[in-house]
């Protein structure tokens, strides 16, 4: 079972801010993120603008708070100027203030042109990276689609070092035809670069993506479960051996240093989602609302810029579909979930008898403080018991 | 429907003496022309306008139009002036069409003198025309073939004329060639039923005596009751007895159909035609049963009655456990037309609450459920079809089972005993090896093979518990749909029979438990762990299938446990679809059925079933 037994969470998980940066220089294969591809730069000064007002659209919704973390994704953030990272923070710590310990993490790929900037974004108020290097395989980047080498991404981990107090990278796994042995082998030496944190990911299929269409026709062939829950095995003993234990379904880090944004996500904490097509959930005095925006770059702008902000979907959240936010997010994280807040959504607490069969299968276990969570059993195949759960 | 036309009720008819009175049926194989034939005579004899013909008049419900069969006997009397210019009386009666049936067949048959015997001129003699014809014939019938479709190119009437005196022994030398599609020959079809049939006899001054040929529900007029008279007269204001149950009622109504309903004065000696009363369910009348008057009560009824015995049982069960009264208020309405249909409130551990159905064979089985399924909306998961099976205990008392879960302690039998049929089956000769494989496999023994032209004609003594699987389907599928199949139970006889329990995850499913002969028990089993391995998703945990008779397992198969089930990826822009996909999750989960901690969906129940050999 898992070793580490986690600090309890903090009582409140405090409230983040997420920026979208839409924009890629190319598609990669097997994404489904809304990113888009476009020849001549987009103007960053309108988008700015843009951004500037859906801040100051949200804070008129919402009211005060204390930004405790604040993430650019994307697309490629780093391809934003510096000054427009500068000047999107500076929209929201005059809307919500910066702590004075926020994490303000930036997605930047690994290229070199991308590492010319990181000072930049440094200045800028950014204190975590994280970079997509995706395999230290020049093979394997080329089959994901990657327009950079092993080598050019370690140098620009490098360059990160030495930019940031904070850097991670994510690889992905479970590539076509890869095997424990070699994945456990690329994951040492990507340990061995001494970052804090790495995200790593099994390859999905996912709809609508290049890759799915390759995976039909039988040109792509992805890893069975077997090999899978084996490539999964030997990431959780190879990370946990190096001091990097998971402590979220694909996120590892060294005790402390995990991403306080996602822990947020994770811990269904309170979050505003800005740009073309963010999600937030929001505290409203209707309750816990659901936001998303026009995910069209062009078409979030102008809707912006007609009516102050790009949001198309603004629902209240019943409390039982928030019971099953929490419990969906919350298993994911090695701390696991505090029962007594999931029975104050759901209106009732776990079935007892699933409990119960789940506890004996090893599948959950108990942790002081009324809290839940998956075992080293119950984490791969979270989904499955999620349902058994939920049900 | 021209059944419920109550609304228009012409005045009285008269009753014709009883020498120009024909009473006669149809004897046909379904598809070869029986409702074309007597859609043809009505509408020749001027008994519906051109207008008034709905296609196939005869067959009323959708099911039986569909299917080309008769479920109902229903009957029409035509108006017809012969050549020899006198006019005649003809009273049809359309007999059902299935070995299902088999005894309402009998009983219609037994309501008149003579057949016309419609064979296909391109198809040739059917194993189902022999059983009908026989049974005619056992009802000492004057037989008349019909040679239908000698239009078609393919027709070779000389060929099945030759046929029908090979195989069934009768003359068919003034066999009338006919298409009842184009009407060639349907004069002289009429003249033959004149001058070849035999009148009615019977005696007018006798007591009345009536036999009860079929019976309904119709909105307007309560129960309706087709009879034949036998001796007597039968009028309004009567207080008649059925002796069989000693019930008594007062007669309404007395009339025929022309199929238009008529009411008449009277119904005569010889005449068929219908009575309305007081009869409150068709539950209360029998068919085969003998009507007679209450005060002047004949002395001995009609030979020949049989009480309906359903044959073939089955357990319906609501997909929605919420329908479960709906269910039972749809079998009651669907009962109200077919007292041969039975049920009683089942519950299974793993179905929850359904009912415990008896039917007449499988088709009717078929019929019940697809009616219910398409009249009344309801989705239903029906389990195993069972015979009846008769134990007899070591204390000597004997029970009839009808459900394999109420199987009693083993130690405490000393024999079972299932019900054997004899099957007719006419296939061509490219299948006839895997026909007889598949008898053989089935604990089958040959009676008799012999030829009817270029096609075979087997005989074989069959289980009928090896039958009322998926004989059918795989007959049809084997023979690509030429072979032709028929049965009459015989007998019960001993069988080394074992009761075959399903266990999932170590708990057996009473929905799938079955008995099966000991030799076929293995087979069977593996089978079915084998589906059941398919149709059930995997789950977090191992899930063992096991089949076993008492504590000895016979097969097994197991289903591994999830290995990898985990989204990769998930943050603050994902939750919402996830949500959404666990809402769908959750959703599906309710439509399967919970059985300790694991969940079968419903169609595996079916699905299971259909083992193939």
């Amino acid at each position: 079972m898992t070793e580490r037994a986690p600090a309890p969470p903090p009582a409140d998980p405090g409230f983040g801010v997420y920026v979208h940066w839409p924009f890629c220089k190319a598609k990669c294969p097997y994404c489904d993120f809304n990113s888009h591809v476009r020849h001549a730069p987009p103007d960053q000064a309108r988008f700015v603008a843009a951004f500037r007002a859906e801040i100051a659209h949200t804070r008129e919704r919402i009211g005060q708070r204390r930004t405790h973390s604040v993430f650019f994704g994307g697309g490629t953030p780093s391809l934003m100027e510096p000054a427009t990272v500068g000047a999107i923070l500076d929209a929201i710590n005059e809307a919500w203030p910066l702590d004075a310990r926020a994490e303000v993490t930036l997605e930047a790929n690994p290229t070199s042109v991308e590492a010319g900037r990181f000072r930049g974004y440094r200045a800028a108020g950014v204190n975590r990276v994280s970079l997509g290097v995706q395999a230290l395989d020049d093979a394997a980047l080329k089959a994901l689609g990657r327009m950079h080498s092993a080598e050019e991404a370690l140098g620009a981990v490098a360059v990160a070092r030495a930019a940031f107090e904070r850097v991670s990278f994510d690889l992905i796994y479970a590539r076509p035809d890869q095997r424990p042995a070699d994945w456990a082998a690329e994951l040492r030496r990507a340990i061995d670069e001494g970052c804090e944190h790495l995200s790593l990911y099994q390859l999905t299929i996912e709809e609508g993506t290049p890759f799915a269409a390759l995976h039909r026709a039988g040109r792509l062939i992805v890893p069975e479960d077997e090999v899978a829950r084996a490539l999964w095995d030997v990431t959780q003993e190879t990370t946990r051996a190096a001091g990097l234990p998971a402590y979220e379904i694909s996120n590892h880090a060294r005790p402390g240093a995990e991403s306080q944004h996602n822990l947020l996500y994770w811990r269904y904490g309170e979050y505003a989602g800005i740009g073309p097509g963010a999600h937030g959930r929001l505290d409203t005095p209707e309750g816990r609302v659901a936001t998303s925006t026009e995910r069209g770059p062009e078409e979030w702008v102008a809707k912006v810029e007609a009516q102050g902000h790009g949001v198309i979907a603004d629902e209240t959240l019943t409390r039982a579909e928030q019971a099953d936010e929490y419990l969906l997010m919350g298993l994911r994280l090695m701390e696991g979930i505090d029962r007594a807040r999931f029975a104050r959504l759901a209106g009732r607490g776990f079935d007892p008898a699933r409990v119960a069969a789940l506890l004996e299968d090893g599948m959950i276990e108990e942790l002081p403080g009324n809290r839940l969570r998956a075992t080293a059993l119950g984490l791969p195949v979270l989904d499955a018991l999620v349902a058994d759960l939920a049900a | 429907m021209w059944r419920n036309g109550a609304n228009a009720i012409p005045p009285g008819m008269s009753t014709e003496p009883i020498s120009n009175i024909r009473n006669f049926s149809i004897v046909a194989h379904i598809d070869h022309g029986k409702s074309t034939l007597a859609d043809r005579l009505i509408q020749i004899t001027g008994g519906l306008s051109e207008r008034e013909m709905s296609e196939q008049v005869l067959d009323n419900m959708d099911i039986e139009r569909e299917r080309g069969i008769t479920i109902k006997a229903q009957t029409v009397r035509l108006s017809y002036k012969a050549k020899d210019g006198q006019d005649y009386v003809l009273n049809l009666i359309d007999t059902p069409g299935h070995v299902d049936f088999a005894y309402e067949v009998n009983r219609s048959l037994a309501a008149v003198e003579g057949s016309l015997l419609v064979v296909d001129a391109s198809q040739g003699v059917e194993a189902q025309t022999l059983a009908n014809v026989y049974q005619a014939i056992d009802n000492n019938h004057e037989i008349v073939p019909v040679l239908n479709k000698v239009d078609l190119p393919a027709a070779e009437p000389e060929k099945v004329k030759a046929q029908i005196e090979d195989v069934i022994g009768l003359d068919a030398s003034d066999a009338i060639l006919i298409s009842a599609k184009t009407g060639i020959g349907i004069p002289d079809v009429l003249e033959a039923i004149v001058t070849r049939l035999p009148p009615p006899k019977g005696d007018r001054e006798a007591p009345l005596k009536a036999l009860l040929v079929d019976s309904w529900y119709d909105v307007y007029l309560g129960v309706v009751v087709l009879v034949r008279i036998v001796d007597g007269v039968m009028k309004k204001g009567q207080r008649i007895k059925m002796m069989q149950t000693g019930a008594v009622y007062e007669v309404d109504r007395v009339g025929v159909f022309t199929p238009k309903l008529t009411v008449m004065s009277e119904l005569g000696t010889g005449e068929i035609g219908f009575l309305t009363g007081s009869i409150k369910e068709v539950a209360d009348t029998r068919v085969g049963d003998t009507i007679t008057e209450e005060k002047r009560p004949t002395a001995e009824a009609l030979p020949g009655f049989k009480p309906a015995q359903p044959v073939v049982f089955c357990g319906l069960f609501p997909v929605d456990a919420a329908d479960f009264e709906d269910l039972r208020a749809a079998m009651g309405k669907l009962r109200l037309n077919d007292a041969s249909f039975s049920f009683e409130m089942e519950t299974s551990a793993a179905l929850g609450f359904g009912f415990r159905c008896g039917f007449l064979g499988l088709l009717h089985l078929e019929i019940i459920q697809e009616r219910l399924e398409r009249e009344f909306n309801l989705d239903l998961i029906a389990t195993a079809p069972s015979v009846i099976y008769e134990i007899e205990m070591n204390d000597g008392s004997v029970l009839e089972l009808h459900n394999p879960a109420d199987m009693p302690d083993v130690v405490k039998i000393k024999e079972i005993r299932e019900p054997w049929i004899r099957a007719t089956i006419l296939t061509p000769d490219d299948y006839l090896g895997s026909v007889i494989k598949l008898c053989q496999d089935r604990r089958g023994s040959q009676i008799e093979l012999t030829y009817v032209g270029a096609r075979a004609m087997l005989t074989y003594d069959l289980p009928l518990n090896e039958v009322v699987f998926d004989f059918y389907d795989r007959l049809k599928s084997i023979s690509k749909g030429y072979a032709s199949f028929d049965y009459h139970i015989t007998d019960y006889r001993v069988g080394d029979l074992v009761k075959m329990s399903i266990l999932v995850n170590a708990e057996p499913v009473d929905a799938l438990s079955m008995l099966v002969h000991r030799t076929r028990a293995e087979y069977r089993g593996r089978a079915m762990c084998e589906k059941l391995k398919d149709l059930i998703p995997q789950h977090l945990f191992q899930i063992p299938i096991q089949a076993s008779i008492g504590a000895k397992i016979i097969a097994r198969e197991t289903i591994r446990a999830l290995r990898k089930d985990v989204t990769a990826k998930c943050y603050g822009g994902d939750i919402t679809r996830k949500r959404k996909l666990l809402e769908k999750q959750k959703e599906g989960k309710k439509k399967m059925r919970q059985f300790g901690r694991v969940e079968i969906p419903q169609e595996a129940f079916i699905a299971a079933l259909k083992v193939d050999d």
